[in-house]
């Protein structure tokens, strides 16, 4: 295969990628979109392979590789749950991450790589290794720590060390020391120690900014992460002069980093105030500046839930990481189909930050079966609150906190919210009367239309449906 | 001192309620009034005089004694001539008045030196809903309205499937969906009819539903409603538009119900002649808007006709029709008014005319006349929906672009753009330029394809950008096994192993990333 037809390869792939992306406008040409990414994928591999870059002396070493990560990849896509999905994703970031760091390495210590390249040209070429290595190493520690957070085996609660802002600017002094170290290096053992040492500050700092974040900020890390990924490629492209990696690390950096930006407009927040973390611990005692709401909560059992829902017309389910966390999602199926059979306009009500990724309930109740058309976007479904006879909450919190409207020292002030309370009735479904993520006592509890169902999600829906269908 | 609230009886012919009840007297003397009745005011609302007086009012047999001592007069109809001659100078009267109809009866009473509160005028906010007497008068009369057209009606209005043969349902059509309307949707489906109903407000159809009731639109737009949720004047297209779809109806209808009208002007005129001859023998007409020239054209005040085979019921006396229902809920928005006016629970009124509801309800105020008020500040009802948009800072809707930047910081950021291209280009080498200009269009080609993600799919977006992002796995392809010339000085074995690694890494991600894609996109179904 000569240059001109690889070339012309890689422009197709790149087509099909964007196309892949686009297709991601509906669910109806979505999974056209998917398909669009492989056959994209599997041009430019094969394209590759077969182009006048690889002798074939590699094809072993390629075929080998290639088997064992698609028999992992393939095994870890069909057992995952669909509830796992944000840490999969995590993880999945985290192996790009890893290839960039190594694919760098690889460059630099390949003099053929760097052959030919004098003056201005090699100090770039230095510097896109440099930089390619750097977001690689950053979204490698990232997605680990993300991975940990999203699958509980660390603290989902934000580290802050002390002084940590200090310490991310010196980490960020000594990567540029290092840089000027790297580039002014005469031979590559030479540069090879500050190449090592600042990939282990990118790695500690990757891990320090995770670990600094709240649980209830993980899709703005998640998402950022998967932008990071995107720009770890795009780097590798211009350190390897691969104008499809350039494209596609753009396509996939720009696509994190405007998801990040929807995340952090959906909580009202500043996403550097994200990326510096530490929501919800400064409030780790419930509501230092706001006020605290007073009244009594009432509960409410299984049994008289499903009175309400049968007397309702119009029911709006608002989700929330309580239902992953307790795989609510297939009883709510059931509630659902039972209440549309029965007539009543059932319906939910997304907000952006549900969950724990961006997409994270929709994903869940798309398993569960709901039709996706019943599935409504918080800004959709806002103003039918007041036309609603109950709103269900099913584990969340923050996301329909009155305080974020009303109080204007609440620290989520401004922050838009699903407006529950203005349905005639709404029933939280919670555990216990613990704050959520943000730390923030939610005056939703004591409001007189609103009742409380107390217990595990599962279970109590179980009960719900059992009732509703007696 | 405490002031004494005087209820004289209602003079006019056929008022058949009182301007409060004993439950009443009880609660204005907790707030430290005096109470004055007149004998038998409340008879004819079966409230005995022996009522009034255990709960603490005292009886006056004198209407002419009756007006001259007290402060405060509490009425239902309008005070007449000759009310308003024996009244003392500097009364507080509180009573519907009419004011935009009767404006002889307002200068007089400012001659008297008066205060006049009108419960007509109560101003239509969320706050002044318990003090609303024509709401309270409009759900009985719409209530009543259903019970007079059954009792004119000759069969039944549920369906009945009886040995003695089939009973179909009636069909009742109402027109206008305010209090009155939604009341009498209640009753009338309450009773088994089949119900439709039309208003020119689109948002009350929802209401509609709610009580039961279908409705009915007509196809033309124009938004109908006016200040303060009430209904306004239409245009003349969407006038004849409706007296279509009026005429198709009263074809099929059994029973209407019109309770149409717009404050401050005549009723409009709904039901035409020509309507109602075209409806069934036995049909039934109650117009609710009578007191204001009806919303039929046939219809006599104050009186039930039959024209055409069709009964016209043109009561203007409904709600007195149902004395003590609506004597009751009367004297408590009365109550709720007195509370408004004497927050100190002291026996005196204050008429606090920075207080919006005082202010909209007064329309005498010692003596001025301070009819009509300035506009109300809230309506009831939303307000038209651009300007409710605008209102709320809302969250933009997905991929909606937001608001053109200032123009400075546009040209800043410009600026700044233009400095650092010029930098690239006056420092990188050619072979750069060409990546980095491949770079930055696929930004942007990017952020604008992005956009077009719905959010419901953001997580599969997340996963699929994840799988392309393995397109990294070129960089470690062309590394195992470059054509060299010479391999004198290449650590081969390090090079191969690092990239041979990357690629099993990366193709975790490939596969794994493309089919967990696929899984979640299996899911989504409408």
């Amino acid at each position: 295969m000569s240059a001109t037809l690889l070339t012309v390869s890689y422009l197709g792939a790149a087509i099909l990628f964007i196309l892949s992306l686009g297709g991601l406008s509906n669910p109806e040409s979505s999974r056209r979109g998917n398909l669009y990414g492989m056959i994209g994928m599997a041009i430019a591999v094969l394209a590759t392979v077969l182009g006048p870059q690889v002798t074939k002396a590699g094809y072993p070493w390629i075929i080998g590789a290639m088997a064992v990560g698609a028999a992992i990849g393939v095994y870890a896509a069909r057992v995952v749950k669909m509830t796992q999905m944000p840490e999969l994703v995590a993880l999945m970031h985290s192996l790009v991450g890893l290839a960039a760091v190594l694919v760098g390495f690889a460059n630099y210590i390949d003099p053929a790589a760097s052959a030919g390249f004098k003056g201005a040209e090699k100090t770039i070429h230095e510097v896109e290794i440099y930089i390619g290595v750097l977001i690689g190493a950053v979204t490698f520690s990232g997605s680990i720590i993300a991975f940990g957070k999203l699958s509980a085996k660390i603290s989902g609660r934000p580290l802050l060390l002390p002084a940590r802002h200090w310490i991310n600017l010196a980490g960020l002094l000594t990567v540029i020391w290092c840089g000027g170290w790297f580039i002014n290096s005469h031979s590559i053992p030479e540069g090879m120690k500050p190449l090592v040492v600042m990939t282990a500050i990118a790695l500690l700092f990757g891990i320090h900014m995770v670990m600094a974040i709240g649980g209830a900020d993980m899709p703005v890390v998640v998402s950022m992460l998967n932008s990071y990924s995107g720009w770890a490629a795009a780097a590798t492209g211009f350190m390897l002069s691969n104008d499809l990696l350039i494209v596609t690390g753009a396509l996939v950096g720009s696509s994190g980093a405007i998801l990040s930006y929807i995340m952090c407009r959906a909580m009202n927040r500043n996403f550097v105030a994200v990326i510096a973390g530490g929501f919800g611990t400064e409030g780790g005692k419930p509501v230092a500046a706001g006020a605290q709401p007073a009244g009594e909560v009432n509960p409410i059992s299984a049994t008289e839930t499903a009175d309400l829902l049968r007397a309702a017309k119009n029911v709006i389910i608002v989700p929330g990481y309580g239902m992953a966390v307790a795989q609510a999602q297939h009883t709510v199926y059931e509630i659902t189909k039972h209440l549309r059979d029965k007539g009543v306009n059932v319906r939910f009500g997304i907000h952006p930050v549900a969950g724990r990724m961006p997409g994270h309930m929709n994903v869940l109740l798309a398993e569960a079966k709901v039709p996706y058309d019943i599935v409504m976007e918080m800004d959709e479904i806002n103003s039918d609150f007041p036309d609603t006879d109950v709103a269900m909450v099913i584990g969340a919190n923050d996301i329909v906190n009155p305080a974020a409207q009303e109080d204007p020292n609440s620290p989520i002030a401004g922050m838009p919210v699903l407006e529950v309370w203005k349905g005639k009735n709404s029933i939280v479904m919670k555990r216990s009367m613990a704050s959520g993520y943000a730390g923030i006592d939610n005056p939703l509890f004591y409001k007189e239309n609103n009742r409380m169902l107390f217990g595990d999600a599962k279970k109590m829906l179980d009960e719900v449906l059992v009732a509703l269908k007696a | 001192m405490a002031q004494l609230i005087g209820v004289p009886r209602e003079i006019e012919a056929g008022e058949k309620r009182v301007a409060t009840v004993p439950d009443v007297v009880e609660k204005l003397i907790k707030l430290g009034f005096r109470v004055a009745v007149q004998s038998g005011a409340g008879d004819a609302a079966n409230f005995a005089d022996d009522a009034y007086r255990a709960a603490g009012a005292e009886i006056v047999e004198d209407a002419a004694r009756l007006w001259a001592s007290a402060d405060i007069v509490f009425k239902v109809r309008a005070p007449s001539a000759a009310e308003v001659d024996r009244m003392r100078a500097g009364t507080t009267v509180v009573s519907f008045l009419w004011p935009a109809q009767n404006p002889q009866l307002l200068e007089a009473l400012a001659a008297r030196k008066a205060t006049v509160l009108a419960m007509d005028s109560v101003p239509r906010i969320s706050r002044a809903q318990k003090l609303d007497a024509l709401s309270s008068m409009a759900n009985i009369a719409g209530y009543r309205a259903v019970i007079e057209a059954a009792h004119a009606f000759g069969r039944f209005f549920t369906g009945q499937i009886t040995a003695a043969g089939k009973v179909p349902p009636a069909k009742v059509f109402i027109i206008g969906a305010g209090v009155a309307g939604l009341a009498a949707i209640g009753a009338a489906s309450g009773l088994g009819a089949i119900v439709r109903a039309n208003d020119t407000r689109p948002e009350v159809a929802d209401q509609i539903k709610s009580l039961g009731g279908e409705f009915v639109p007509v196809e033309y737009v124009e938004e109908g409603s006016g200040v303060g949720g009430y209904a306004k004047v239409m245009s003349e297209g969407f006038q004849k538009a409706q007296r279509e779809v009026f005429a198709r109806q009263a074809k099929e209808v059994d029973v209407i119900i019109t309770t149409a009208l717009i404050p401050g002007k005549p009723a409009p005129r709904l039901i035409t002649a020509d309507m109602v001859r075209s409806m069934r023998p036995g049909s039934v007409i109650v117009d609710l808007a009578s007191e204001q020239g009806g919303n039929c054209e046939l219809t006599e005040p104050g009186q039930v006709t039959v024209k055409h085979g069709v009964t016209i019921i043109g009561y203007t006396d409904l709600p007195s029709r149902l004395a003590k229902q609506s004597s009751t809920l009367y004297a408590t928005n009365l109550l709720r008014l007195t509370e408004e006016l004497c927050k100190g629970k002291d026996g005196v009124i204050n008429v606090n005319m920075d207080d919006e509801v005082i202010r909209g309800t007064t329309v005498v105020r010692e003596g001025a006349i301070t009819w009509p008020p300035p506009p109300p500040k809230l309506s009831a009802a939303p307000a038209p929906k651009p300007a409710a948009k605008q209102a709320l800072p809302a969250p933009k809707g997905h991929g909606a672009a937001s608001a053109p930047a200032s123009a400075k910081a546009t040209a800043i950021v410009f600026l700044f753009a233009a400095a650092l291209f010029w930098f690239i280009g006056a420092n990188a080498p050619a072979a750069f330029i060409g990546h980095f200009t491949v770079f930055v269009l696929a930004c942007f080609v990017g952020y604008m394809v992005i956009w077009n993600v719905t959010p419901a799919l953001h997580t599969p977006l997340m996963s699929v950008t994840n799988a392309i992002s393995s397109i990294i796995a070129i960089g470690a392809l062309v590394q195992v096994a470059p054509p060299l010339t010479d391999a004198a000085g290449r650590p081969t074995a390090w090079i191969v192993g690092l990239a041979v690694l990357s690629i099993a890494l990366v193709a975790i991600n490939m596969f794994g990333g493309f089919a967990v894609t696929q899984r979640m996109l299996q899911m989504f179904r409408k």
